[in-house]
């Protein structure tokens, strides 16, 4: 009974200091913000989250935004839980082993905390359509692949819209952004359409370590050689599971059998170091992960969420690192937006075109026209969510196969009105966008 | 600096339940490997292959040397471009058996830009050129065929028979190279 009333005590306490941040101004609100007890209430009933990941960073930006007074949560997450995780996936327990992340994470929290009701897709993000992805005001990614984040970043780009070549700022879905790194991590808003994204910045993730081929077949001195000895050259040869089986770094077997051998090459070369952690580390290509550092970047990062779906601060302009391996150190500057930027800068353009133009017409605007002045344009059509080549100047072979499209009209190529157009020219250093638009 | 929300629009209804999605707009691979492909510039030596003209991350490329140790060869590679192309390059294999000190017999090829040296601003020009020119100069120092490798190294002439045999058919040692003269 009375622990009851100590827990109904404390939770009726629990948005003192949020509305001190929300019913007053003060020195560092936004310009356009309004104190006023309605941004609590619409934080907690309208605004909804989606948060990619339910990994490291995903267990701490879960439990920052539910306890911050976000009730809309939502997660995906294509994982399941491994005992390796259990140190510093917070969320997750022994028994919980095995199964999605994404569940077990939302099974927590809504448990935990009063009022919260997160939303769990055991999924891939490529699973869901624009149209999911619409319904969310704002994204926060916790992910450790460069893939998954250039893929919702082109998401969130293609949702925005444009009317006579202005952004419609209402189409504008944040992205916000954590990535760590050990004892290293960053934090960044991207306002897609108005700030640098993650292509334009594609550069700062580092590449992967690719050894060369020959040391790895002859002369290899690492354990790291010895593991990729087996995992490129040894595993396609001898398949040891069936014909054409990939390798899963989740399946002890592959990773056994790959250590196996990587520890009978290690001997013969006399490499010390193999072990069956390094050749987890070196298949997954894992990076090892620090919980400081994780709960560092998430808290900045929902802090962001919180600016953002509140106006009541300024936004982060727009990119933090952060580096506690020797003290600390962070730094938060302005990444520019690139202006040749292939997912960003592209507002696409109107193609005025009538159903009954020929593709020829079409090439004909854009090589002949002041405008465009192409030299020898590609173009290839996104049609029903795959790729179409419509016409390619090289190389002879396709261009023979395609040739016969420049015949034909726009109506009996399906482009049809809002169709996206991906043009390739020399005459500019990325590939331009058109949107089909029909004259009526 | 946008204020985002207003607290008037602030209704979106999510439909929950997830579609089976696609997005409308082709992914920054696809729009850099479209201009790669509209701009290439193949040698006189090279050819592709696309089994499905809208699918510009598969094809082959055939090179057929006319000068050097394997002219009057037929060689063939098959390109695999991936969703994270170009931050990472493509995945390159060599289909047709060969007897060469950079490639291996199932078809690995040591070519530092296809790995270690790979930089986004190249192109699959610069891999075609580059596969071309592992024709024209073998390199015994970086070898993934050490046989091969050794005899070009001390044995220029037979290294050069070798090749010969290869191509028409035939056994070097106690492998079998299938005929692959054009
Ligand atoms: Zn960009």
């Amino acid at each position: 009974m009375t622990v009851a009333v100590a827990m109904a005590v404390e939770w009726g306490a629990r948005w003192v200091e949020v509305r001190k941040l929300l019913e007053r101004p003060g020195p560092f609100t936004h310009p356009d913000f309004e104190p006023s007890p309605d941004t609590l209430k619409m934080m907690q009933e309208n605004i909804r989250v989606l948060v990619i990941g339910a990994g490291g960073l995903g267990c701490e930006l879960l439990k920052d935004l539910a306890l911050m007074g976000f009730t809309n949560l939502h997660v995906v997450d294509m994982d399941t839980i491994d005992l390796s995780n259990l140190n510093r996936q917070f969320l997750f327990r022994k028994k919980d082993i095995g199964r999605p992340k994404a569940e077990v994470a939302a099974e927590f929290i809504n448990q935990r905390i009063q009022d919260c009701h997160v939303t769990h897709y055991y999924n891939k993000i490529q699973d869901f359509d624009d149209e999911f992805y619409r319904s969310f005001h704002l994204v926060v990614c916790g992910l450790d692949s460069i893939v998954a984040r250039r893929w919702i970043n082109g998401m969130l780009l293609s949702l925005l819209c444009y009317e006579d070549g202005m952004l419609d700022q209402s189409s504008v879905i944040p992205l916000v952004d954590g990535g760590t790194e050990g004892f290293k991590g960053n934090a960044r808003v991207i306002l897609p359409g108005l700030t640098s994204c993650i292509e334009c910045t594609l550069d700062l993730f580092p590449p992967q370590i690719n050894f060369p081929l020959c040391t790895i077949a002859h002369t290899p001195r690492l354990p790291e050689h010895c593991i990729e000895w087996v995992r490129l050259l040894l595993w396609p040869k001898e398949n040891p599971f069936s014909e054409e089986m990939p390798i899963d770094g989740d399946d002890p077997h592959h990773l056994s059998w790959i250590f196996e051998k990587a520890q009978k090459r290690a001997a013969e070369f006399g490499i010390t170091g193999v072990t069956y952690r390094l050749t987890q580390g070196v298949v997954k290509r894992i990076i090892p992960a620090v919980a400081s550092t994780n709960a560092v970047i998430a808290a900045a990062c929902c802090t962001e969420v919180f600016k953002l779906a509140t106006s009541a601060c300024t936004p982060m302009n727009n990119y933090c690192v952060f580096n506690d391996s020797d003290g600390i150190y962070t730094y938060t500057y302005e990444q520019e937006k690139k202006e040749d930027c292939v997912a960003c800068s592209q507002v696409p353009q109107e193609l005025l075109v009538s159903p009954s133009d020929k593709l020829q017409d079409i090439i004909a605007i854009l090589t002949d026209s002041l405008r465009y002045q192409m030299k020898k344009p590609g173009l290839q059509a996104m049609v029903d969510g795959k790729t179409k080549s419509l016409y390619l100047h090289s190389p002879a072979s396709i261009e023979e196969k395609l040739r016969p499209n420049l015949k034909k009209t726009v109506e009996e190529l399906g482009l049809r009105d809002g169709i996206e157009i991906a043009v390739a020219d020399v005459t500019s250093p990325s590939t331009v966008l058109f949107k089909v638009k029909l004259k009526k | 600096m946008i204020k985002l929300f207003s607290m008037k629009n602030q209704k979106k209804d999510g439909s929950d339940a997830p579609k089976q999605g696609s997005q409308k707009r082709a992914s920054a691979a696809q729009l850099r490997i479209t201009k790669d492909i509209n701009e290439l510039t193949l040698p006189k030596t090279c050819d592709t292959e696309f089994p499905d003209p809208d699918d510009l991350l598969t094809f082959k490329l055939i090179i057929c040397p006319d000068e050097g140790f394997y002219r009057g060869g037929r060689f063939v590679f098959s390109f695999k471009v991936g969703p994270n192309y170009p931050h990472e390059p493509p995945k390159v294999k060599c289909e047709t058996m060969v007897y060469h000190p950079n490639i291996d017999l199932e078809g690995n090829v040591c070519l530092n830009i296809l790995r270690e040296d790979w930089k986004p601003v190249l192109t699959i020009n610069s891999i075609v050129y580059g596969l071309q020119y592992l024709f024209l100069e073998p390199n015994p120092e970086d070898p993934l065929n050490k046989e091969a490798a050794e005899v070009l190294q001390n044995n220029r002439r037979l290294f050069e028979q070798n090749v010969v045999k290869s191509m028409k058919g035939g056994y070097i040692g106690n492998v079998y190279f299938d005929r692959c003269l054009k």
